[in-house]
């Protein structure tokens, strides 16, 4: 057996602070996985969350529908950019609570002391409730193309693939925001602060270019505007359109910005 | 990899190549506050090393700067002999915080199974499981092991946190207050456990505790006060030089004797 004693003395080392810059691969397929498994898994222990989570968006489409009885073109208008709106909210509010509590349970120090990558951890939970919002999405889709007459010209598919883009982008504003976030209350705060604004100024009231010119600079940058701008022209246009593309593409490339943020909001030193 | 497992811990002849910490002028600044100041100790590998100190003496940070999770730490911190944080250490140390950190919506082997995916990476499923039901059995939960975790008893859940800390044999072990509110029987059988793994495995730890009657079932100690290491001894060695009957007593004597010091040096100025 070789001694242990040949080996020389380590030489002395830097500042331990030096060591931040952790080598870990940024993904790893199992690791992935298994944060997205044990997701879904703590999910399944709340069965009354997965139902609220499925079925509301689905009564919240049947009532507009009925709300707008008489004017069947406006549910079409509001009924699509609703499709894309839902799952931003309700995957902002899952994932800034989840990930609050993983930070105040002490569950995410133990998991940045072990060998797992933060992009495991973000993908993970994007991967868990990105599956969600698939089942979430599809039913709302269904539902409402299918039974509540939602008179859409391209194709559902592609409202589905607007509906999971907006998903990720709650889930990575979530993840984001939960940072800022001391308490439950706080993080429950957030969603008027991050979500209303965009709700206001998305065009779901009234066009964007009928406001005031201030506004519809600030709508212009935030990506909920591209959501629903995507969801109508799906339902105006029978193929994917230039501005379809780009408003996917922008909603896309925000989710990843903010998941980036949200990565960098994971410290595995504290104070 | 080197192999420390064969040979008693406690043969000191045997000279180790590092060990298991060593800190050199070790601060550790925490807003406004000092928390660490300047510390220098070593905690030798295969011994159980009790920390101990009241609260707010800064345990748990200095457990926190070994594990690495500690931020604006300075000086020189080595651990297993290489500097605090490395991405290496991160599958050989197991680390249990005071608050049980652990999934209260899983089942206590859910969490077990989690844990041990990001851990033990490429291991067949088979070893995982067998890796998995030793630990319940070393903590006692085996007849738990299907209950949620957030049902359980506060004592139970830190106890699945421990189990989370022994899963794929960790070279070094860092314990904050692993007995508090356990009842005597349960805190008997962990220190068992404890001296065992020293014993079988060669596995350091580092236990912090406020009772002082732990400290007489650990092989070295550090006594901590206000940021500072008041005593790095043997629990007979500091009995012995401090002339008391229990660590109790020789703590409260060193507090008295650096009290002592501290008023001799504000009255020569």
């Amino acid at each position: 057996m070789s001694t242990p004693t040949t080996k020389k003395p380590t030489k002395p080392t830097k500042k331990p602070t030096m060591n931040t810059t952790a080598p870990t691969s940024a993904l790893n397929v199992s690791r992935t996985t298994a944060t997205a498994a044990r997701v879904l898994r703590q999910l399944r222990h709340d069965p009354r969350t997965i139902v609220m989570m499925i079925l509301i968006p689905c009564v919240m489409l049947f009532l507009l529908r009925y709300v707008f009885d008489g004017s069947p073109r406006t549910f079409d208008g509001i009924g699509a950019s609703l499709l894309g709106i839902f799952p931003l909210i309700t995957m902002f509010l899952v994932t800034s609570i989840a990930t609050l509590r993983e930070r105040t349970s002490g569950t995410l120090e133990r998991l940045l002391a072990m060998p797992l990558g933060k992009g495991d951890l973000i993908a993970g939970y994007a991967l868990a409730f990105g599956t969600l919002a698939i089942i979430q999405s599809a039913l709302a889709t269904g539902l409402a193309v299918w039974f509540l007459g939602l008179d859409v010209v391209g194709s559902p598919w592609l409202l589905l693939l607007v509906a999971l883009l907006d998903a990720l982008l709650g889930t990575a504003l979530g993840l984001f925001v939960s940072a800022f976030a001391a308490s439950e209350f706080q993080a429950v705060q957030f969603m008027p602060a991050v979500i209303f604004p965009q709700l206001l100024l998305c065009g779901l009231f009234t066009p964007r270019d009928n406001m005031h010119p201030v506004l519809e600079a600030i709508s212009d940058v935030l990506p909920m505007s591209y959501a629903v701008d995507g969801m109508n022209e799906v339902l105006r246009h029978t193929d994917m359109t230039a501005t379809f593309i780009r408003d996917v593409l922008i909603v896309a490339g925000c989710a990843l910005l903010v998941l980036g943020l949200g990565a960098a909001t994971l410290r595995r030193r504290t104070a | 990899m080197m192999n420390y497992s064969s040979g008693p811990p406690e043969t000191e002849s045997r000279t180790l190549p590092t060990p298991a910490v060593r800190a050199e002028g070790l601060t550790v600044v925490r807003g406004p506050r000092t928390v660490l100041r300047g510390l220098d100790f070593t905690v030798p590998r295969g011994q159980i090393t009790g920390l101990l100190g009241p609260s707010g003496c800064g345990k748990s940070t200095l457990m926190r700067a070994i594990v690495g999770t500690q931020a604006k730490v300075t000086g020189t911190l080595d651990v297993l002999g290489l500097s605090a944080g490395h991405p290496t250490l991160r599958t050989r140390i197991g680390y249990v915080t005071q608050a049980p950190s652990v999934y209260d919506d899983l089942t206590v082997r859910q969490n077990l199974d989690y844990f041990a995916a990001i851990l033990t990476l490429g291991r067949a499923a088979s070893a995982r499981r067998t890796d998995i039901d030793r630990v319940l059995a070393d903590v006692d939960l085996t007849t738990h092991a299907d209950s949620l975790a957030g049902n359980l008893s506060g004592g139970q859940r830190s106890r699945v946190s421990l189990a989370v800390a022994l899963l794929g044999t960790p070279e070094l072990l860092i314990l904050d207050e692993p007995t508090v509110g356990l009842d005597p029987v349960l805190r008997r059988d962990l220190w068992n456990l404890f001296h065992d793994i020293a014993a079988s495995r060669g596995a350091t730890l580092l236990i912090s505790s406020h009772v002082m009657d732990e400290a007489e079932r650990c092989h070295r100690l550090l006594l901590m006060r206000e940021g500072e290491i008041l005593a790095d001894d043997t629990p007979d060695a500091l009995r012995t030089r401090t002339g008391s009957e229990t660590v109790e007593a020789a703590f409260l004597h060193l507090v008295d004797e650096a009290a002592a010091a501290g008023r001799r040096k504000e009255t020569a100025r």
